[in-house]
């Protein structure tokens, strides 16, 4: 083994040479600590905190109202907390879904652009740091706020849910609400990438801010409108040719949808926090026959999600990565 | 005299292209160590760019840049390790204060914490900000925005301070300050410095050399009576006479004048060109002619003149730059 190290080391010397002693990336870290301070002390960023204590608390209290009609014959009490919505509040998941682009725009929607209009990146990137510490610190450092952010509000959430009914989770609803906040974590980083992308794209911070929101809109909304009516159009499912266009035009739709991380996340939480969901997508009546009525182990929910993971930590990477090559390769005088 | 000092910044055809513009053309330049150079032109010749080539921060279309001997275009963490910067309009984060400003360019630079505060009090207090050093950048005015600017690139100890149009925006008295503090920073620490602008008079009054820009071309380099020698015609001399009462009778007393071939008026100043020089005769002229004598000035060793004189001469092949320079410096007269 080791013959085998050495002899890979005299194939590529430079790599060795500099590998033996590992230099600490000063700049990313410096920019980090700056960017975790600069965000913890900002207004926006604590006004988003507020609205997001703010709504799950709604949720909890609207959750805590009609839970005792929903909890007839469940086992998985606890977890009807965060999927539970009141008479006319909805539940926490899906106060998330709607909040978590925020929370990602907030923290990134000025990242770069800010920078460059304040006449402090020039002056950043010429001291001795790489030039992609500087992105590369940005949203390291909004994605520790964000899943700091979620686990806290996990947390608190989960203690003042537990005060309130009473009964503990078991250890498989703990899993699944890690599980869940996994997600939500992922789920705005995807957000804090697309808006950081903006804001590369983009000179003014506002453009960027309205680019996002325009993305949020498009996906929360239109996406899901626009794959029904393109479903419709490519498998027409009226007259006779309609009984054999159900299968595909359900398909079409479904996969256009998934597109839009909003309605994966949807997808994915519901999942993960309703054992009672076996399967999502297609399921004929044939594949139900004979099938026993139970809940789906926390192996097998997590099975199922899984593809959802891998596509919203993809989704997440694409936009970064656009970002950063967008980013290095600008010329530092954009005027 | 070129030879026995070292050269610590060098370009060889260094040359960038926007497109189909060409923002500096095949530069050749050598700065000595230790010295004031000023990279003069008007607006668009492609100053900015030869700064941000220098320290790395854009890449040359062709060409390569050096400094201390280190590639700027490859060996980029090196040559930012010994070179600051100092952008126009240099800007800082607007909610921290100039103290935690500078502390984070200590922390980019890995400057331990120990040293890089005691290094930012000394600062402070150099450049005049050692009470507003607690206030926040926001609240600063331009000139002092501009002095943490100078306490900022000195944070890393630079060998090389490149400084990009810094005295722009900044009244007489802070401009005054600032030359000085340049001044003592070339002089008394010898460290090389780079200053680019289009504001000639300032700049001759600390610059050792200087280069003419236009157009992406270095068309003059050297020291300012270098430059004045050699854009001298026929060694003629132009002299700036201000006399009380100022009346269309002094224009012919000067015309009468023994080798004086031209004269112009401009309100009370009347310019007065000749083959040798006549200010005595001038002089004495105006006593006898009852006439008071407010000024008289010889013109043509400051800059603005070498600049005028430069271009008169290398104007009429490219009509377009001639013009932009001539305008250029009507402006700053």
């Amino acid at each position: 083994m080791e013959a085998a190290v050495e002899k890979l080391k005299d194939l590529f010397p430079v790599t060795a040479r500099s590998g033996g002693k590992k230099e600490k990336n000063i700049g990313l870290w410096a920019l980090y600590q700056k960017e975790m301070a600069d965000h913890i002390h900002s207004k926006r960023f604590l006004l988003i905190l507020g609205l997001v204590v703010v709504t799950s608390f709604a949720s909890l209290y609207g959750a805590l109202d009609s839970i005792s009609s929903a909890a007839e014959g469940t086992d998985f009490l606890f977890l009807k907390l965060f999927t539970t919505s009141g008479n006319s509040i909805p539940s926490f998941v899906s106060f998330i879904a709607m909040l978590g682009p925020f929370v990602g725009l907030v923290l990134g929607f000025d990242a770069i652009n800010s920078e460059r209009n304040g006449g402090t990146l020039n002056r950043l990137l010429s001291q001795p740091i790489y030039r992609d510490s500087v992105i590369n610190g940005k949203f390291l450092a909004g994605a520790v706020i964000i899943f700091t952010m979620v686990f806290a509000m996990g947390g608190i959430f989960s203690a003042v849910g537990l005060l309130t009914i009473g009964i503990p989770p078991e250890a498989e609803e703990v899993g699944r609400i890690i599980v869940f906040l996994l997600f939500t974590g992922v789920y705005m980083c995807f957000w804090l990438g697309l808006s950081i992308l903006f804001s590369v794209l983009c000179r003014h911070s506002a453009t960027s801010a309205l680019a996002v929101i325009a993305c949020w809109l498009f996906f929360t909304i239109f996406i899901s409108l626009l794959a029904g009516i393109l479903a419709a159009a490519l498998f027409p499912v009226e007259g006779w040719e309609g009984l054999f266009n159900v299968m595909s035009n359900y398909k079409c739709e479904l996969y256009l949808n998934r597109l839009s991380p909003y309605y994966l996340y949807g997808e994915a939480v519901t999942t993960i926090l309703n054992p009672g969901v076996r399967s999502i997508g297609l399921v004929t009546t044939a594949q139900l026959e004979g099938a026993v009525a139970g809940y789906l182990p926390f192996g097998q929910s997590l099975l199922l999600v899984w593809p959802h993971l891998t596509g919203m930590c993809a989704m997440t990477l694409a936009t970064f990565v656009l970002s950063y090559l967008k980013f290095v390769r600008q010329e530092i005088r954009s005027s | 005299m070129a030879g026995e000092k070292e050269i610590i910044i060098r370009t060889e055809g260094l040359t960038k292209k926007y497109g189909e513009k060409t923002a500096v053309d095949h530069l050749n330049l050598s700065i000595f160590q230790g010295e004031i150079f000023g990279l003069l032109g008007p607006n668009g010749a492609g100053k900015t760019t030869i700064t941000l080539m220098l320290t790395g921060l854009t890449e040359p279309t062709e060409g390569v840049a050096y400094i201390g001997g280190k590639d700027c275009t490859r060996d980029t963490m090196e040559v930012k390790k010994t070179v600051g910067y100092m952008p126009d309009n240099v800007g800082f984060y607007p909610d921290m204060s100039g103290r935690a400003n500078l502390r984070f360019t200590a922390a980019l630079n890995g400057l331990d914490k120990k040293m890089a505060e005691e290094r930012i009090e000394e600062l402070l207090y150099r450049v005049g900000l050692a009470e507003a050093g607690d206030q926040k950048v926001g609240t600063y005015s331009r000139g002092m925005r501009q002095r943490l600017g100078v306490a900022d690139v000195l944070m890393k100890d630079p060998k090389v301070i490149i400084m990009d149009e810094p005295t722009l925006g900044i009244d007489p008295e802070g401009m005054r300050e600032l030359m000085l503090l340049i001044r003592e920073l070339a002089q008394k620490e010898k460290r090389t410095i780079l200053i680019s602008s289009h504001q000639l008079y300032q700049v001759q009054q600390i610059c050792d050399r200087v280069g003419l820009f236009v157009d992406g071309r270095l068309v003059a380099c050297g020291t300012i009576e270098d430059l004045a020698e050699q854009t001298r015609e026929d060694s003629r001399c132009l002299t700036e006479v201000c006399v009380e009462p100022a009346d269309a009778r002094f224009m012919e007393i000067l015309r009468g004048l023994d080798g004086v071939y031209s004269v112009g008026r401009e309100g009370r100043r009347y310019m007065v060109g000749f083959g040798s020089d006549i200010s005595n005769k001038v002089a004495e002229a105006i006593l006898h002619e009852g006439y008071t004598l407010i000024s008289i000035r010889p013109c043509g060793n400051d800059l603005d003149e070498i600049y005028r004189r430069y271009f008169e001469k290398a104007g009429h092949d490219d009509g377009s730059s001639g013009r932009k320079v001539k305008r250029f410096i009507s402006r700053n007269r």
